[in-house]
């Protein structure tokens, strides 16, 4: 019985997620995959405009700002086994700094990406100090109210609209050029976003801090037995996952021209979690994998019914039920277990 | 001033016995199985379309409720037996990720078979009207009907969780749930009961409200996370903790509200004040809760001692 293993809101309890690596695109292919899938990306543009379908650089747009996302959920989620609910808010708070500053007549894009990654790694830490406090379902219930708070401070923030959001009156510009206005050069842009992000949350998961995070995760009372503290580790990761989810936040506004608080809404923090456990937890490949496949299928579902959403409900309810170890664990059976 | 400061005072009561109604099973499933759910807010949900169903059907409100707490209970039930009890011993992701599912399943599924318009039912004949309190002050009728109620509840609870067998297990249960397995109670048993009267709970705190709310799809979202800081701060498991976090919650939101920008009128101009005050306002709680979490990581009155 899992009630039996893990003390709420003790100090040095055992973690109450269970590690799990692993997912579709897990272990020795995951450099592969991840060059398979930017090169797809890659030569998207090109053959969307052969074949007269200008529309999906836009939806793949999108489907990028959330694998940036998803990522960075994942460096807490998976390498970190803390289950944070409230992921949303830090997209929702670096799409505000973009409009907002964009409505002072700040359009360059640098100040307004610095900006944003400065507004959500001071929210992260201030709510990541608070939240790492405490464990289990204090936690997942303390991250989905902070996520809560940022929402209802938006949605009370008449001055910028409030619940009706903000439209951008351009996309932001470099230098005073407006190199984001056609949707090709903003496609490229967030694929290089998501390529550096990549590449540097693979750099840090391999360093040393990230080898003292996957230990915590593992064990948190051997690694303070050896002389670590897991807070200050722990309150890292959420804050550099939070600066990167702000920054993702940049390109979401970007690609819609408009920002409401419905980014920061508890649903989308929730989206993001499946995502994230749709590619697999814990590789940073999965992530990507699953922003995608999680759109795609979104989309896939709205075509059927307005109502897609009790599909997509019934599917993760079944998914979990009958696959055993979650949904990474039933793909994982599917695809056979690749240890790194 | 202190008519204004009386009635929100009320009107703050009153959200936070709702609040508790919903706080109170939840707390104790998350106690005892240690288990988090997210999709309780929608039992609250479903608990106000069968009061507005029920109350449609026999045009009575309080036949209506008859019929809708029972109907509350056997829904919580199936859902317990359907998906609840396959997750007690899987982990707070697997947890999460099915309750969300179920989640998105009612909140279209009410659509679906209520539509999307919300539903209004009518405040019943003998509980409309209002009562004087000080002066030229009134109060409706119905929202002291809803506190009474709610504080019944409450009572009865005290004496099912303080003077019982069940309320020995269950105060047990959420101490050291295994030991209570292990000295031969059939915690399963107790679980389904906790979870079958908690959806109850929470259905009744719904119908309650159905005739001062409009009942929608999704409205148990927002009550869902409210409960989650009223659970936070109370500690889990312990359903003292839960009231008194609940009237907590309930008087510092509403209050909070109303009085803060008259408060910050006193510094600053109307118009910013105003402003100000709005936007800070629906935080309040927020920062209570951070505040409480600074100095007692494990709520107001955590069940899990330092015996655990």
């Amino acid at each position: 019985m899992s009630a039996g293993t893990s003390n709420v809101a003790v100090p040095g309890a055992v973690p109450d997620v269970a590690p799990r690596r692993g997912g579709m695109l897990a272990g020795r292919g995951s450099a592969l995959a991840a060059a398979l899938i930017f090169a797809a990306l890659a030569v998207l543009p090109p053959i969307a405009l052969a074949i007269g379908d200008p529309f999906l650089v836009v939806t793949a747009t999108r489907i990028l700002v959330f694998a940036i996302a998803a990522l960075s959920l994942d460096l807490v989620l998976g390498y970190g086994a803390m289950v944070s609910f409230g992921h949303a808010a830090f997209v929702g708070l670096g799409a505000y700094a973009v409009a907002i500053l964009a409505s002072h007549g700040i359009d360059d894009i640098l100040v307004q990406a610095l900006a944003a990654i400065g507004v959500s790694a001071l929210f992260a830490l201030v709510t990541g100090a608070i939240s790492l406090r405490t464990k289990g379902v204090y936690f997942i219930m303390i991250t989905l109210a902070f996520g809560q708070m940022a929402y209802f401070f938006m949605v009370s923030l008449s001055a910028y609209g409030g619940d009706d959001g903000l439209t951008l009156s351009a996309r932001s510009t470099l230098f005073g050029l407006p190199v984001l206005s056609s949707d090709v050069s903003l496609f490229y842009v967030s694929l290089a976003v998501l390529a550096s992000a990549f590449l540097g949350l693979r750099a840090l998961t391999l360093s040393r801090f990230g080898r003292v995070l996957r230990g915590t995760r593992e064990n948190p009372i051997r690694m303070q037995a050896i002389g670590f503290q897991p807070f200050a580790f722990q309150l890292t990761a959420y804050v550099i996952a939070g600066a990167l989810a702000g920054l993702a936040g940049v390109l979401l506004a970007n690609q819609a021209e408009f920002v409401s608080p419905a980014y920061m809404s508890w649903q989308r923090s929730g989206e993001l979690i499946v995502m994230v456990v749709l590619g697999g937890m814990g590789t940073l490949v999965g992530p990507i994998g699953g922003a995608i496949a999680f759109l795609l299928l979104e989309d896939w579902l709205a075509h059927f019914s307005e109502h897609w959403k009790l599909g997509l409900g019934v599917l993760l309810v079944l998914l979990v039920l009958f696959t055993r170890g979650g949904i990474a664990g039933g793909v994982e059976r599917l695809f056979g277990r690749a240890r790194p | 001033m202190f008519n204004l400061f009386l009635l929100q005072a009320l009107n703050g009561v009153q959200f936070g016995i709702l609040l508790f109604l919903v706080a109170a099973g939840l707390t104790l499933i998350f106690g005892i199985m240690d288990m988090i759910n997210l999709a309780h807010g929608v039992l609250y949900m479903v608990g106000a379309y069968f009061a507005a169903t029920f109350t449609a059907l026999t045009g009575d409100f309080l036949l209506g409720l008859a019929i809708a707490l029972p109907a509350a209970l056997l829904f919580g039930l199936f859902l317990e037996v359907l998906i609840f009890r396959h997750l007690y011993e899987r982990d707070h992701l697997d947890q999460v990720l099915a309750t969300f599912g179920l989640i998105l399943i009612l909140n279209e599924g009410v659509k679906i078979v209520w539509g999307a318009a919300p539903m209004s039912v009518p405040i019943p004949e003998i509980l409309s009207g209002a009562i004087p309190l000080i002066g030229p002050l009134q109060y409706p009728f119905y929202r002291v009907v809803i506190i009474a109620a709610g504080l019944l509840t409450a009572v009865g609870l005290w004496l099912l969780v303080n003077h019982t067998r069940i309320g020995m297990l269950l105060r047990a249960g959420a101490v050291n749930a295994p030991m209570v397995s292990a000295l031969g109670v059939d915690i399963r048993r107790l679980f389904m009961l906790v979870f079958g009267f908690g959806a109850m709970l929470a259905g009744f705190a719904g119908a309650m409200v159905a005739p001062i709310l409009s009942v929608e799809p999704g409205m148990g979202d927002g009550v869902l996370i409210l409960t989650f800081v009223v659970i936070v701060i109370g500690g889990v498991g312990s359903v003292r903790g839960a009231f008194v976090a609940a009237i907590l919650v309930g008087l510092v939101d509403t209050l909070g509200r109303t009085f803060g920008p008259i408060v910050l009128r006193a510094v600053m101009d109307p118009s910013a004040a105003s402003q100000t005050g709005r936007t800070l306002a629906p935080m309040l709680i927020y920062i209570l809760m951070a505040a409480v979490l600074f100095f007692r990581p494990s709520g107001l009155f955590p069940a899990k001692g330092s015996a655990a």
